[in-house]
């Protein structure tokens, strides 16, 4: 069965409300039970802190160099992500809209690469 | 010839059988048999291959062959079956061929949850598999709303319509490379995140219909707004109403696709009076009524009467009914404008959009006088319309008609700085330049 994972983003400069925050803990959590039983589910996590806890590493030359801060400079931060097994896009798209009920966010859907190296290497062509 | 032809008659070509005459013939009768059963082709073998790429090769590989055979052997009795079992067969080889040097190979063409019966050894002849709704399936597929606008149009023309990239390229007015890049990279999503090939269910069929309709509705009318460009534009023409008639024969149920046929058949049928020998645009008011097309309004005509009596209107529909009226009228004065203005509030109350509402103020003009007309345009400028060059056109033709000449130059002048198409301006300039002058004399 295809994976897919569902991001979602979020702008930590706003705050959120705590209502909101104890709204979005218990439809998440009824989500979660809900894609455990159509056995959809298979892992998930939200990240702890905004884009100021990422480290990005990167090998330049023989070294290591470190970088405080996102990978990206953009408003709008990885905050979590579920991988879930879906028949195909459709079915994905329907967990999707579930997931931006239940997190109050927009979602990014994407499918898991599950090729062979050929694959990689065509996708890798540029061709994008 | 179009493009699309070339690749393929370049391949091994009959001419060691036959005369240039002969194959010119055969070459014209191939041709017509890609444009006419290309898509309903791509359609059966997606659905047998679980892949685009591989279904366009296995029938441009069939209408290679058929080029090189159906001169000498005949065109046989059933075109499209032949290209389809043709393209099947050839497929089923280069599967083997595949699968045996490369596992991987065979397991990329099971996607979509398609048959991919390719790959068994006793697939059933596809003949006999065809499905009636293949093209639907594709249709569906090409118009996901997960695919943006411009990549859903370009992959109707190519799979449905069998244009090739350049010939779309040309009618989008695009370079050839991005058109050719918007396609593949709409295929690899279609690939990458699995897409299914197949008409949704009947919940989900009215949100997911719009998008298809859209899109039909869209490359028809690029080509009848593209006034002043070359026939190939105008091909879009004939392409739309060619899905619409596709969708409105496979979905004899959905009273939009019936509506949306009917539309395309009504606007179509005034092509020959819109336009002047010179190529400047001519309005409804000034057309030669003539030159309409009594065959299409005809058929539009008992399209939109069959939609009335099954009582479930849309957008679509309306459309249809108000040009039904305007295709009855002997004259534009002979119009029934009441009929019109009653049609235009169901059209805004179904589409609340500002462009309806202008729409209707005009037809509100004809009924209650330019004054009321007038009125009801100017209401609008704050919905967003200013930058809308039929709302500055509109107005100036209200104005002219009140004899506001100033007020009028100036709404034309305005018309024109918002449009780009030639026609259009060339339009503008002419009713600018024959008003009479300033407030002189009242209509």
């Amino acid at each position: 069965m295809p994976q897919y994972l569902l991001a979602l983003y979020r702008d930590y400069a706003l705050t959120i409300p705590p209502e909101r925050t104890r709204q979005v803990w218990a439809d998440v959590n009824a989500l979660g039970d809900k894609l455990t039983a159509a056995g959809a589910f298979v892992f998930q996590g939200g990240l702890d802190g905004g884009p100021e806890s990422a480290t990005v590493v990167r090998k330049s030359g023989g070294e290591f160099v470190l970088t405080d801060g996102p990978y990206t400079e953009t408003k709008e931060h990885l905050a979590g992500f579920w991988i879930i097994s879906a028949a195909d896009l459709d079915e994905a798209l329907e967990w999707a809209k579930l997931t931006a009920a239940a997190q109050q966010r927009a979602i990014e859907v994407r499918p898991l690469f599950d090729g062979s190296l050929d694959d990689a290497l065509d996708a890798g062509s540029g061709a994008q | 010839m179009g493009a699309w032809t070339t690749h393929w008659m370049l391949g091994p070509g009959p001419s060691d059988h036959v005369g240039a005459a002969a194959l010119d013939s055969q070459a014209v009768t191939v041709e017509a048999v890609f444009r006419r059963e290309y898509g309903r082709c791509v359609a059966t073998l997606i659905r047998f291959l679980g892949d685009i790429d591989a279904a366009e090769e296995a029938v441009q590989e069939a209408f290679s062959v058929a080029v090189a055979r159906w001169p000498s052997d005949g065109e046989p009795p059933n075109p499209g079956a032949w290209i389809v079992t043709t393209a099947r067969n050839r497929a089923i080889d280069r599967l083997r061929r595949e699968s045996v040097r490369d596992e991987r190979h065979a397991q990329a063409h099971h996607l979509y949850g398609a048959d991919a019966e390719a790959s068994a050894d006793c697939a059933p002849a596809p003949e006999d598999e065809t499905v009636p709704d293949d093209r639907l399936r594709l249709i569906f597929t090409c118009c996901h709303p997960a695919l943006n606008q411009p990549a859903q149009v370009a992959l109707t023309l190519r799979l449905l319509g069998g244009l090739q990239t350049p010939e779309i390229a040309r009618a989008f007015l695009v370079p050839e490379a991005t058109m050719a890049q918007r396609i593949v990279r709409a295929k690899r999503k279609i690939r990458s995140t699995r897409v299914p090939y197949r008409v949704p269910a009947e919940a989900e069929l009215p949100a997911r219909l719009e998008p298809v309709l859209a899109v039909v509705y869209l490359i028809f009318n690029e080509g009848y707004a593209a006034t002043a460009d070359s026939l190939m534009r105008l091909d879009l023409c004939a392409e739309g109403i060619r899905l619409a008639r596709v969708l409105a024969e496979l979905m004899p149920d959905e009273p939009e696709a019936q509506g949306l046929l009917a539309l395309l058949l009504l606007l179509h049928s005034r092509s020959a009076a819109r336009l002047a020998a010179d190529g400047s645009l001519v309005r409804l008011a000034e057309q030669d009524r003539r030159l309409w097309d009594r065959g299409l309004i005809a058929e539009g005509q008992a399209i939109v009467r069959a939609c009335v009596q099954r009582g479930r209107p849309g957008p679509y529909q309306v459309q249809a009914a108000i040009n039904a009226v305007h295709s009855i009228a002997p004259s534009l004065d002979g119009t029934d404008w009441r009929a019109i203005l009653t049609l235009y509030d169901q059209l805004y109350a179904l589409t609340p959009t500002p462009v309806v509402a202008l729409n209707r103020a005009v037809a509100l003009a004809e009924v209650r006088g330019p004054a009321a007309g007038l009125a009801a345009v100017d209401d609008l400028r704050s919905s967003g319309l200013d930058g809308y060059y039929l709302f500055h056109a509109s107005r100036a033709d209200l104005l002219r008609r009140l004899g506001r000449t100033t007020e009028a130059a100036e709404a034309y002048a305005a018309a024109r700085s918002l449009t780009a198409n030639p026609v259009e301006q060339a339009f503008l300039d002419t009713q600018r330049a024959t008003l009479s002058r300033p407030d002189a004399d009242q209509e």
